[in-house]
């Protein structure tokens, strides 16, 4: 019953990031996804996987984001001039990106459903074994070991990369102003 | 409805109704010892002493009439204060507050006073403060006004900011109880040390008890880090468009933000509802003078210390505050491996 409650407030607020003409509401409905999503989290008898979730994407990264589509100004984007030339090949490319978008997650929903089903056969979701917070850690830290170390090395390079990025070449002189943009 | 479904409710309830008068009686609080410290005598005239004077400002609040600039976003505009106010209720479910009990022999099996117990109480927590920054960025956003954007923004930036040394610090009380439900991290502070000393958290973590604290007061937006209402140059930040109710649920949004973070300082690192002379169910007594102790504490700060500047606050943050936290999580870590605390 509440997974059917969860899972249609994904999948409309999904579709709806997407069909919004204002970013700021997109942003918004994105967070309210993956609120959802963590409600199935909690669901599959997994509650530190939902804290993270709520607390990662939705807390951090989506103020980020946030922060990003305000300050740029987005505004409301217009519906593209479709009426005047709907048929002519001019607009084709603009279609042929919708078209290859949606045969993209018509692809993704197949291998989706087939993923689901051989995971079903295996017995991959024997499930509840890692519900505890101690479980997972000892998994991460000894089987997962490896994997664990090359991501956490994956976002040090993303995170060095960010602060080359943004750095701005400065006069040594550099007064208050400069720090306080910089410490925002 | 079995009676353990009925006291669920109840205290529920119980729970709302005690923090919305938490607030109330914060207001007043607040305003006598700001009176105090300025040797002024404060609101003295609605009720004996002014007790009355919470009723009358609410009151004021209610008819107020409601305005919304034109250029505003509708939706977020009345968005903002809702999710200010429910982040702030929430957060407070999963914090406990006094020792289990059977309210009197009503129930078979002993209840525990909180809300919700769940076993990542802490990172729960976590969540919920972080959607309450949504509230403050919307309504910053949604207000078209310069003043609110630049509040919103500040306050948020802060708020992200000092997160983070605010859950290392916590992080480091993790380490020590090995658990990350409230319940048992409140017990396991339970009894003393030589049989006097009180076995708090507090004693073996001096360090992030004060950047708890710090790392508090910056997360609720109080003095002397209340940049999104420095009044001199924002007008009121965020909420300079808001008026009536939804102000007030700003406003009260901010005032549970703050029992919020005192209970959890009390359970975490204070003993919860342990301490000497009151027996076990008796505890919650115990809970409201520490609570009481760390509020008096963050208005007496109010009005002694003078506001930072906001670059001041920022490198502070993320200067200071971040290495230490850090530092502390990792000998916290080495000493619970080399003592086997």
């Amino acid at each position: 019953m509440l997974f059917y409650l969860f899972g249609a407030i994904a999948v409309a607020a999904s579709l709806l990031v997407i069909a919004q003409p204002n970013p700021v509401y997109s942003v918004l409905l994105l967070i309210a996804s993956f609120g959802a999503l963590s409600g199935l989290y909690v669901l599959l008898d997994a509650p530190f996987v939902a804290a993270i979730q709520i607390i990662i994407y939705a807390g951090a990264i989506m103020v980020l984001f946030l922060f990003v589509v305000m300050l740029l100004h987005a505004t409301k984007e217009e519906p593209e001039g479709v009426p005047a030339e709907a048929g002519s090949p001019l607009v084709l490319p603009a279609r042929g990106a919708v078209r290859l978008g949606a045969w993209l997650a018509v692809a993704l929903g197949i291998e989706f459903v087939w993923a689901l089903a051989s995971a079903r056969e295996s017995g991959d979701f024997a499930g509840g074994s890692v519900s505890s917070v101690s479980a997972l850690g000892r998994l991460l830290f000894t089987e997962y070991a490896f994997a664990f170390e090359v991501t956490s090395i994956l976002i040090l390079v993303a995170m060095v990369g960010a602060v080359v990025l943004a750095r701005r070449e400065d006069p040594p002189d550099a007064g208050g102003a400069a720090t306080e943009e910089g410490a925002r | 409805m079995t009676p353990r479904f009925i006291a669920q409710i109840g205290l529920t309830l119980f729970v709302f109704v005690m923090l919305l008068n938490a607030a109330a009686v914060m207001v007043y609080f607040e305003r006598k010892l700001a009176a105090l410290l300025q040797q002024r005598l404060g609101p003295y005239r609605v009720g004996p002493k002014g007790l009355l004077q919470p009723i009358a400002d609410i009151i004021k609040l209610m008819f107020k009439e409601e305005l919304r600039p034109a250029a505003a976003d509708r939706w977020l505009f009345a968005l903002a204060p809702i999710l200010s106010a429910t982040a702030a209720f929430t957060a407070f479910a999963v914090v406990p507050f006094g020792a289990a009990t059977t309210l009197f022999g009503l129930l078979d099996e002993p209840m525990l006073l909180q809300v919700a117990d769940v076993n990542v109480a802490v990172l729960v927590l976590f969540a919920v403060t972080s959607m309450g920054v949504y509230g403050i960025v919307l309504a910053g956003w949604s207000s078209n006004s310069k003043y609110s954007l630049i509040g919103g923004l500040r306050s948020s930036a802060q708020m992200i900011s000092y997160e983070l040394s605010y859950a290392l610090a916590l992080a480091s009380v993790l380490v020590l109880a090995n658990s990350l439900s409230l319940t048992e991290i409140v017990n396991g502070q339970a009894g003393a040390w030589l049989g006097v000393v009180p076995r708090w958290h507090l004693f073996l973590q001096p360090v992030g008890f004060l950047i708890f604290m710090i790392a508090g007061v910056a997360e609720t937006n109080r003095a002397p880090f209340d940049f999104p209402e420095a009044e001199q140059e924002l007008v009121a930040g965020y909420h300079t468009e808001y008026s009536s109710m939804s102000f007030a649920m700003f406003f009260l949004a901010e005032y549970i933000n703050m029992v919020t973070v005192s209970a959890v300082a009390a359970d975490l690192f204070l003993g919860g509802w342990h301490g000497p002379f009151l027996p076990e169910s008796l505890g919650w007594i115990w809970f409201l003078v520490k609570v009481g102790a760390i509020l008096f504490f963050y208005v007496w700060m109010r009005w002694t210390l003078p506001r930072y500047r906001y670059d001041q606050l920022m490198s502070f943050g993320w200067k200071v505050l971040l290495p230490v936290a850090v530092v502390n999580l990792l000998v916290t870590a080495a000493g619970v491996l080399y003592f086997g605390l």
